[in-house]
């Protein structure tokens, strides 16, 4: 039985349809990301999980039981915000034990449970400090404190870590990891940054536009993207995505990507794409990360398919750790992601190489991966 | 202030409440008896002042008026007993424009300008100036008004020694001279906590771009800022118009007789102590002085908001 | 190809009149700041410290300058314990107690109530918020005039729900002289309450949502929620309005005067209109100012530590 269970949930505001019937399941102690652009519903989705939205139509199920109808506290869950919402008037303590009170749980049991919780999260020296004499990040821990203290079934956080400076907000998303390491909670987390979405999840789960693009693990969503938008919007830099036609020569079908300043380049199929649904003479869109597209040296060894071809630098970008070079293909820009080392001149030819292991192919009318 | 009075005036669009319909029940019962309770004395005002005088001494002050008529307040207007002219209230009304309008204006202007200098040209001790103008906000008259009518008396002897010696007295003494004087000196403080507040937030970027072009100190102030300070200054011109046209202890302290502002006459034909009491008369009079304050509060009532709001100190 | 100036001959050339336009440059905001500071000094500082000396003095119709010491302010206390009869300073005195924390306890509560009402995601918030706020518009003269007709026990109040059927109703407050203080609260707290409402308004919008929500996941229930969360946060409006109102209540003049009509017998004293009757009336300007001094005092020992905390904060 999973924990979290959400069928066919839809949510209309007046005629405007915000979650167009969305179906996902959480087995126990698993991490969902909820991630997609802004105003795709991720934030709606997580609020109605919790109970401060009502739904449309659909089922929520915690834990195997029904509650769409239930008040949010009787739903065994717990939520950390954006902001923190911490009481101000309250002290950490306080603020960690609010909830138990209002369920009437005894005072030495309460301070016990906030003691317990102040270990894990080294927060015992802050106990009676006021939210407004703490840091960003000490502010974040308290506010899972007061989740943790709950011990509900489901945590929901809600782009926890949007407020917080860039090396803060690493430091706190390895702390978010290994806390769902060491206690095994399952977690539903929003957030629009990809990267966060990589690093944390045991599952995805891709929203556009209130609708359901893709849920799988990390690496189905990065290697195998159902869909344009996913392919897209995952990874960073993006996935290249460059128009292609299907033809057939010798006795097989072959990706041809045209340029203007040298010859097509010919491909064989990727072996992700699904052969039977090509037709000869249809436009694709190729797909390939820029980690996948090296030069000719640094090509992974252990590839089956390779292509390579050569190409006119046009940017080079060096990163510290990479460089990133840019050329131009299908009219497009196609970026590559290089050893530091790699001699590039800006203007010259290089010989590039696609990993096609890792290629894939679309369906530019439908955004469909074949 | 001005997110204040926005987050105020903007209703927000969030899904409706949950609340049982008990609860409804009772919070929009409740709303509706104190708007009632708020809206009776004016109701009852405008009707009193529409009944003849039998109506309102015989009848009961909900009724409506069964023989409407307009007489109280052309009365009010025209013939009404000030003290011991009975010219109604007209020539008072005159008054009290004569003296806000210049006061309003003067006042608004010197806080721009006031505002101006404490937020883009500051100089040590600018805090401590600030503070030494706010505090004078909150002063009660009372402790000023001794040493102010000696100095208008003061004033006003001058006036006469003008007068003697060339004909004219210049303004020295002249009572609605005397009221702007006094509003403006008192209105200060306010009107420079309100362009202050405003101008803090305003960019100084600007002001130090201008400066790079060559602008000065002046040329700034009528060429950026001024023109960007339209809603603030209908905010302040709106709090010391209310103010101002509706005080009363100025007035009668320093303006008493026949060029006393219309709140002082207003006093007087209500508590006239001779003779029959007119309550139609005295309603229509107060609505006439009630007038123009309440039009301005129902045409620019958010701007209105806004003065309230920083009037509050809460910066 | 530039021809390079000895640095010398450049900087006398130009240094003697850059550094006069940079003086005069630097004086421009001080003088044009500086009549609104000298206007503020003279007229409230200086007239404060006027009527403070003036209260040292013995001064009857007109100001002289016969040092006496502390002895008005001798008379002032004797007179506060002055209960059989009532001296008017004790009447002034009780009656500021009466009146003050009437209206400011009043205030509070109602603009509460109506706040939390509003806040309350209803429809017509666009009508009753203004409707809440227009008395703020009027004259205090305005709503004294429509209050003591409202609460007239013969055309007013008790007439109208005689006529109900409820004969044996009394409400004739506004004309007993013990009760009329009475009447000056209800009609204070009729005009200012909106003025509070909008304040805490305006706190409650301010509070950020997710706190709520995360209360509503606690479990909190909605009388908890405001109780423990909601109030507690919005303290600072609290305080603010607390000590606007205070300081309103103390400088009241002309509410009283146009509730009670020239304040029969003094019944309805409070300082403001006891300094205005021993000053101008009865010829005791010496013990005016005292009695002016001391609302100036009671107003600074609220104000200034407001007014200090407030531009502390704001850096």
């Amino acid at each position: 039985m999973s924990t979290l269970e959400i069928r066919s949930l839809r949510k209309k505001y007046g005629s405007l349809e915000i979650l167009k019937g969305i179906d996902i399941s959480l087995e126990k102690g698993g991490f969902l990301v909820l991630v997609g652009p802004s105003g795709c519903g991720k934030s709606t989705l997580l609020n109605s999980i919790a109970g401060l939205e009502s739904i449309t139509s659909g089922e929520i199920r915690i834990g195997g039981q029904v509650v769409n109808d239930l008040h949010p506290s009787k739903r065994d869950i717990a939520m950390v915000f954006q902001s923190y919402a911490l009481y101000p008037n309250m002290s950490v303590g306080e603020n960690m034990a609010f909830g138990m009170e209002m369920r009437r749980v005894p005072k030495p049991e309460r301070d016990k449970a906030v003691a317990a919780v102040a270990k894990t999260l080294q927060l015992e020296h802050l106990l009676d400090r006021r939210p407004s004499q703490l840091s960003g990040g000490q502010r974040q821990r308290v506010a899972m404190g007061r989740a943790l203290v709950r011990q509900p079934q489901v945590f929901l956080f809600d782009e926890p870590l949007s407020n917080l400076d860039a090396k803060l907000r690493v430091d706190m998303r390895v702390e978010i990891k290994r806390l769902h390491q060491q206690t095994g909670t399952t977690i539903v987390y929003v957030t629009h940054d990809q990267i966060e979405a990589m690093t944390l999840a045991t599952k995805i789960a891709v929203l556009k536009d209130g609708e359901l693009q893709q849920v799988g693990s990390p690496y189905e969503i990065y290697n195998s993207p159902n869909n344009l938008f996913v392919a897209d919007f995952m990874g960073s830099p993006a996935m290249n995505l460059l128009e292609g036609k299907v033809t057939r020569s010798n006795g097989g079908r072959q990706i041809v990507l045209e340029r203007h300043d040298h010859a097509s380049i010919v491909l064989p199929v990727p072996a992700s794409a699904d052969e039977a649904k090509l037709s000869d003479g249809a436009k694709v869109i190729f797909g390939i990360r820029p980690e996948a597209v090296n030069d000719k040296e640094s090509v992974d060894r252990n590839a089956k398919a390779v292509a390579t071809f050569d190409a006119t630098v046009e940017i080079v970008e060096p990163a510290g750790s990479d460089t990133y070079v840019v050329t131009r293909a299908a009219g497009k820009e196609l970026t590559a992601r290089m050893r530091a080392e790699t001699p590039v001149v800006v203007g010259q030819n290089h010989t590039f190489a696609f990993n096609l292991d890792k290629a894939v192919l679309f369906d530019p009318q439908t955004s469909r991966r074949i | 202030m001005t997110a204040a009075a926005d987050v105020l005036t903007a209703v927000p669009s969030r899904e409706p409440a949950r609340h049982s319909v008990t609860t409804r029940v009772v919070i929009y019962g409740l709303l509706i008896v104190f708007a009632i309770i708020y809206l009776l004395p004016l109701v009852v005002m405008v009707m009193t002042s529409l009944k003849p005088l039998q109506e309102v001494t015989g009848g009961n002050m909900f009724w409506l008026p069964q023989d409407l008529t307009f007489e109280p307040w052309t009365k009010a207007w025209g013939t009404a007993c000030v003290g011991l002219t009975c010219e109604g209230l007209k020539g008072y009304v005159w008054n009290s424009v004569k003296m806000v309008i210049p006061a309003v204006l003067i006042s608004s202007l010197l806080g721009a300008l006031n505002g101006y200098v404490l937020t883009k040209w500051r100089f040590p001790g600018h805090k401590l100036v600030f503070g030494m103008m706010l505090f004078a906000c909150f002063i009660p008259f009372q402790s000023v008004l001794i040493p102010m009518a000696t100095i208008l008396g003061k004033l006003g002897g001058i006036g006469q020694t003008l007068t003697e010696a060339t004909g004219s007295s210049f303004g020295f003494g002249n009572p609605t001279v005397n009221l702007v004087l006094v509003h403006v000196v008192y209105g200060l403080g306010f009107t420079t906590l309100f362009f202050r507040n405003y101008y803090e937030t305003f960019p100084t970027e600007l002001i130090k771009a201008a400066q790079i072009d060559g602008a000065g100190f002046f040329q700034i102030f009528r060429r950026i800022l001024l023109p960007n300070s339209t809603p603030i200054f209908i905010v302040t011109v709106i709090y010391q118009f209310t103010n101002i046209w509706n005080d009363f202890l100025f007035g009668s302290t320093f303006a008493a007789g026949d060029s006393a502002p219309m709140t002082v006459a207003l006093y007087n034909i209500v508590n006239t102590s001779t003779g029959v009491i007119e309550y139609n008369v005295n309603m229509a009079a107060a609505i006439i002085a009630a007038a123009p304050t309440l039009v301005v509060y129902i045409l620019a009532g958010r701007y209105f908001v806004r003065g309230l709001m920083a009037g509050a100190v809460k910066g | 190809m530039t021809t390079a100036i000895d640095p010398i001959v450049a900087h006398a050339i130009q240094s003697p009149q850059r550094d006069f336009r940079d003086r005069l440059r630097d004086w421009i905001p001080r003088l044009v700041l500086g009549p609104s500071f000298l206007l503020i000094l003279v007229f409230v500082y200086g007239f404060n410290i006027w009527t403070l000396l003036l209260s040292f003095t013995n001064s009857k119709a007109f100001a002289n300058f016969n040092f006496i010491g502390w002895a008005n302010y001798q008379k002032l206390w004797t007179w506060t314990f002055e209960t059989d009869p009532p001296s008017n300073w004790y009447t002034a005195l009780v009656n500021m107690g009466l009146f003050g924390s009437l209206y400011v306890i009043f205030c509070l509560f109602l603009g509460l109530l109506l706040a939390i009402l509003l806040d309350q995601k209803i429809r017509g918030e666009g009508i009753l918020r203004p409707l809440y706020l227009y008395p703020l518009a009027l004259s205090f003269i305005v709503t004294g005039t429509a209050w003591k007709l409202f609460l007239d026990p013969r055309i007013g109040l008790e007439k109208a729900v005689h006529d109900l059927g409820w004969t044996s109703f009394h409400f004739d407050w506004v004309v007993n002289p013990r009760m009329m203080i009475y009447c000056v609260a209800i009609a204070g707290v009729w005009q200012t309450s909106g003025f509070v409402m909008a304040m805490f308004l305006a706190a409650l919008r301010g509070i950020d949502s997710e706190i709520l929500k995360a209360a509503q996941i606690d479990g909190a229930s909605a009388y908890a929620t405001y109780r423990r969360i909601i109030i507690p946060i919005i303290r600072p409006a609290f305080m603010s309005a607390l000590i606007i109102l205070t300081h309103m209540a103390i400088k009241s003049y002309d509410l009283v005067l146009s509730v009670t009509g020239k304040n029969p017998g003094g019944a309805a004293e409070l300082p403001s209109t006891f300094m205005y009757s021993y000053t101008f009336t009865r010829n005791q300007m010496g013990v005016g100012s005292a009695s002016a001094v001391i609302m100036l005092m009671t107003i600074a020992a609220i104000m200034v530590p407001y007014l200090y905390s407030e531009l502390r904060e704001k850096n």
